[in-house]
């Protein structure tokens, strides 16, 4: 399609809205905005989702245990349930890892569940709990046990977290449950927030070991789909930066017990880790860095940035030595698939960054993102964390515990002097901010939060993007309508998509998406024949 | 026999089952108009969704009431009638298939009498029917639940009228949209009118044309599941359904349509026994057609015979497909040296027992069975094939035997809907990828790399 559609932004929003009934269009009217940097302008975010919809978000299980506990090779999860959850979470999100040797633990390929019966519903299940945990200390020896609840375990009143405890006692290994009823929470967002919570309570400053380098950091909300993590931590490692942990993503328990001894956290995802980024830095003193490794020229700007805080020279140069061997292949890709892409036209409904990040990618490309919004993101992922103090705790947010965090008396060492921050500031370096996603997005461009499935339907039919980044949920209906859909929650089996590698193999695929020549076959040519259509009249 | 597994493990490793709201799901999606509807938190209906997706590549729609912790507590009925209400005005559904979930369950909801509420508060406004099923996740597996709804859809819909009716009702199970379509072809060419239930031949595999729809066209009518209770006989497929969940069992009881229970016909004898009622029913003889495609497959497994015979296979999935698998593989010279399923109907040894009961000393039965189970006990059995869902890949590759993917789901190959497993024609299909399986792995053990064999 071409960008100056005839319908302007404002009559869209109200198609999309008109099927509605008045109470459910006013709602989701405040959910859509059309955008314009540096208006500030409002947007519902984080809110329930209205019964019968159809949204495309999850729950919170699946944001605890699929998203931020499941990529980490050798803690073992136990869903505490009925069959299905354990089931449907298992491995589906394809995440990478790689232990260091054939020997070593990983524990992902495994989905372990209480399989939880009718008894248990009616007499409780924390018997069979603590048999489970028996069983999977038996055979795997495991040094840490994570137990995930599904909503009927909240429901009938185990007490998990006793459990965990007590086996913990018993075992001799590190234990911990996390009460993620799916209920809980207006979408996945709740069960990031609390696996944050007990992964910082019971994994973080457990192993004091610090290792001998001159860059130590941790990377936040990096879930290795596609191989992301490998790519960027083949660029740390050029660049003589020593990656502690990662949260979560190609990363094991030990990083996680030592991931304080790091001196400066970068966060990928913002929504799903800012948690761990806040109190890390309040207990520890550990700055926080927003950065993106999505997009070659993000990805040399974040390089840089790390040079910057570390005031290194040395580092410095590695970091530009570094872009300088890898910018002239992303530069050769670009220009080709320039000549095929220029001007397209994208639209991204992803996650809680992935729609912000990967605008970068396709800007790299010359295509323009005419429509992007969240699954289940809050309002300072749209419109940054300078929203916070404003935002209003509703009822859902408040049953999600905030841990009080202090300083710790013996290992809080701040990394930096206010003085050093303020100076680096005063650089143009944001540390501990983020600005979201909407400033950089164009005017008159649709900003969408929990964009349901008619919506979709809706947007495709009036806009015709040439390709729509998405989920499985919504791909074979996108292409159904005959747009090409990319999947950046699982990459469509493909990637990595970080860093300048991962730059140049997003750009060829999205190049084969979009100039596919599969949608002028829909209609045969004997459809169009006049002679024909004629003959069947007649 | 060899002694049915007790399952010594508590925790569930790698389940060999899914839960039972997906099964409902999938027939709900087999109705004309049809929208499935999850009563419980969003993730169910996310879940779901994105499991039958990776399955069939196609859009897969259910609602869901969307639960909070304050619904949890104090009840959902406000939530179930503002999603219905929902649905019903974006979606203009002919019915809405409503399943519970475990939450919904453990709390105790009663679904009849909160849609009561809802039609009594909708009074005057054009309702589609709203049908309840319940499905707590923490009894059975996705097959009780699949047979559940299908149950809960005749009961509540089908009329008596006397066998007045020419048709026949044919209740498949839940077989690929492939075997749906190869159903409707025999029947029709033995010239039998007949309703289908549930039929997503065409929703779950339907064609990309020019214009796109909400609800994918395609599924058994409403109107036609009304008149089934008037048909002159049910044929249903799978022997290990409870009677208290067949829906063929209630029409026969409460209609007096009498029933025709017969196995998944895959392979020749149990196809032959399909074709034996078809002909009885409608006093024709085998359609020509199937007669050559009936020789085409003895010819085949004359042909094949000598890569097969004494081979020794793994057999897991829902326990109506392994029975019918393993009936099959009896039939080419394949021992099913274990056949196992997460379900725990209690039915499976017997039937395993009854379709192969030449076989009896070298069969191993494992019922209620996790992946881990099914390992190990596959790794002393030393098999030369596997045959199931994806998810035997895990252990498919530990052990380097290969994999023969057939069933659901089926999300690390391209075409599980297509895929056919009954009739002459499916077992033909199924006999030549066995063969072919077989022969790849010889032949790239092999250190010559023979290209004639």
């Amino acid at each position: 399609m071409t960008v100056e559609n005839e319908l302007s932004p404002t009559k869209v929003k109200e198609e999309l809205l008109k099927v509605f009934p008045a109470k459910v269009a006013r709602k989701r009217s405040k959910a859509i905005v059309v955008n314009e940097p540096g208006a500030s302008r409002q947007i519902q975010a984080n809110t329930r989702t209205v019964p019968g919809i159809i949204s495309m978000r999850g729950c919170c299980y699946a944001g605890c245990k699929g998203v931020v506990i499941g990529p980490t090779r050798d803690v073992l999860s136990i869903t505490h349930g009925p069959i299905g959850c354990g089931f449907y979470s298992w491995l589906t999100r394809r995440n990478q890892t790689r232990p260091a040797s054939d020997t070593d633990p990983n524990y992902m390929t495994y989905s372990t569940s209480t399989d939880m019966q009718e008894s248990e519903i009616i007499f409780g299940g924390e018997k069979k709990l603590k048999q489970a945990i028996e069983e999977a200390y038996e055979a795997f020896k495991p040094e840490a046990i994570a137990i995930h609840s599904t909503c009927p375990v909240g429901l009938i009143g185990d007490d998990v977290h006793q459990v965990a405890r007590e086996m913990s006692r018993q075992l001799g290994i590190n234990i911990f449950a996390f009460s993620c009823e799916g209920y809980k929470g207006v979408s996945q967002s709740a069960g990031h927030h609390i696996a944050n919570n007990q992964v910082f309570k019971h994994i973080v400053g457990r192993d004091d070991t610090t290792v001998d380098a001159k860059f130590r950091i941790n990377l936040l909300g990096e879930y290795n789909i596609g191989g992301d993590a490998f790519v960027i931590e083949d660029l740390f490692e050029r660049c003589g930066i020593e990656l502690i942990c990662t949260f979560c993503g190609n990363s094991d328990y030990e990083g996680m017990c030592r991931s304080h001894t790091a001196d400066l956290n970068l966060v990928m995802c913002h929504r799903s880790i800012n948690y761990m980024a806040d109190m890390m830095e309040t207990k520890y003193g550990i700055p926080w860095l927003k950065v993106n490794f999505i997009g070659a020229e993000a990805t040399a700007k974040a390089l840089r940035k790390i040079a910057q805080y570390f005031e290194s020279a040395s580092l410095a140069e590695k970091v530009e030595k570094v872009i300088a061997e890898e910018m002239p292949a992303v530069k050769t890709a670009q220009q080709d698939v320039k000549t095929r892409c220029e001007g397209k036209t994208a639209m991204l409904f992803v996650g809680g960054s992935r729609a912000h990040h990967y605008q970068e990618l396709f800007r790299e490309m010359g295509m323009k993102t005419i429509s992007a919004g969240y699954e289940f993101a809050h309002r300072d992922d749209y419109e940054g964390r300078d929203v916070l103090p404003s935002i209003k705790v509703d009822a859902d947010s408040r049953n999600i515990e905030e841990l009080k965090i202090e300083a710790d008396p013996k290992r809080y060492r701040p990394r930096k002097t206010k003085e050093q921050i303020k100076a680096l500031k005063a650089e143009g370096m944001a540390i501990g901010e983020y600005k979201g996603m909407m400033p950089d997005m164009d005017k008159n461009s649709l900003v969408i939060d929990d964009l349901n499935h008619y919506e979709m339907e809706k947007l495709l039919e009036i806009y015709k993007p040439d390709v729509y980044c998405a989920g499985i949920k919504e791909k074979y209906a996108v292409q159904k309508a005959g747009v090409p859909c990319k999947q950046l929650h699982s990459y469509d089996y493909g990637g990595p998509y970080a860093g300048f590698k991962g730059a140049v193999n997003f750009f060829y695929e999205i190049d084969r998406m979009v100039n596919s020549r599969i949608w002028s076959y829909v209609q045969a040519p004997w459809q169009q024949r006049p002679q024909l259509e004629v003959g069947y009249v007649l | 026999m060899k002694a049915v597994h007790e399952n010594t493990f508590t925790a569930c490793r790698n389940a060999c089952k899914l839960c039972t709201p997906l099964g409902a799901c999938l027939t709900f999606r087999g109705i004309e108009a049809t929208l499935p509807f999850l009563h419980g938190s969003q993730g169910c209906a996310t879940y779901i969704r994105r499991y039958f997706i990776s399955h069939f590549r196609e859009p897969v729609d259910i609602a869901s009431s969307s639960f909070d912790e304050q619904s949890a507590i104090f009840g959902g009925g406000d939530n179930l009638h503002r999603g219905l209400r929902n649905v019903i005005e974006k979606y203009k559904p002919q019915m809405i298939g409503v399943a519970t979930t475990c939450l919904t369950e453990t709390i105790g909801e009663d679904m009849p009498m909160l849609i009561r509420q809802f039609v009594k508060e909708s009074q005057g406004d054009a309702l589609p029917a709203i049908i309840p099923v319940s499905t707590p996740s923490y009894q059975g597996t996705h097959v009780e639940g699949f047979h559940a709804a299908v149950r809960a859809v005749v009961e509540s819909l089908a009329e008596p009228g006397g066998r007045a009716g020419k048709a026949i009702n044919i209740l498949p199970g839940m077989v690929s949209p492939a075997d749906q379509r190869h159903i409707k072809e025999i029947i029709e060419d033995f010239e039998l009118p007949y309703v289908m239930l549930p039929d997503y031949s065409e929703t779950l595999d339907a064609p990309t044309v020019a214009e796109y729809e909400k609800i994918a066209s395609g599924g058994t009518t409403l109107n036609s599941i009304r008149g089934m209770g008037q048909a002159r006989a049910t044929i249903s497929f799978g022997s290990t359904i409870a009677s208290e969940l067949s829906a063929g069992c209630l029409l026969q009881q409460r209609c007096d349509v009498p029933e025709y229970r017969l196995g998944l016909p895959i392979g020749i004898k149990q196809t032959d026994a399909f074709f034996d009622v078809l002909g009885e029913l409608s006093g024709q003889v085998i359609p020509q057609k199937y007669f050559f495609e009936r020789g085409r497959l003895i010819d085949a497994y004359v042909d094949g015979h000598k890569y097969v015979f004494g081979k020794r296979a793994v057999v897991y999935g829902q326990e109506d497909m392994v029975v019918g698998i393993a009936a099959f593989l009896a039939e080419i010279g394949i021992i099913p040296v274990l056949c196992a399923s997460g379900a725990e109907s209690g039915r499976l040894n017997e039937n395993i027992r009854r379709v192969t009961p030449e076989l009896t000393q070298e069969i191993t039965v494992l019922e209620g069975a996790d992946f881990l189970d099914i390992e190990q006990a596959a790794a002393n059995l030393q098999p030369d094939l596997i045959i199931g869902n994806s998810k035997g890949y895990t252990f498919s590759r530990k052990l380097g035997v290969p994999l023969v993917r057939v069933g659901f789901p089926i999300h690390d190959r391209i075409g599980g809907p297509r895929l056919l497993h009954l009739g002459y024609r499916g077992a033909g299909q199924l006999f030549d990828r066995i063969v072919n399986t077989l022969i790849e792995a010889k032949q790239s053990s092999s250190p010559v790399g023979y290209t004639y064999i």
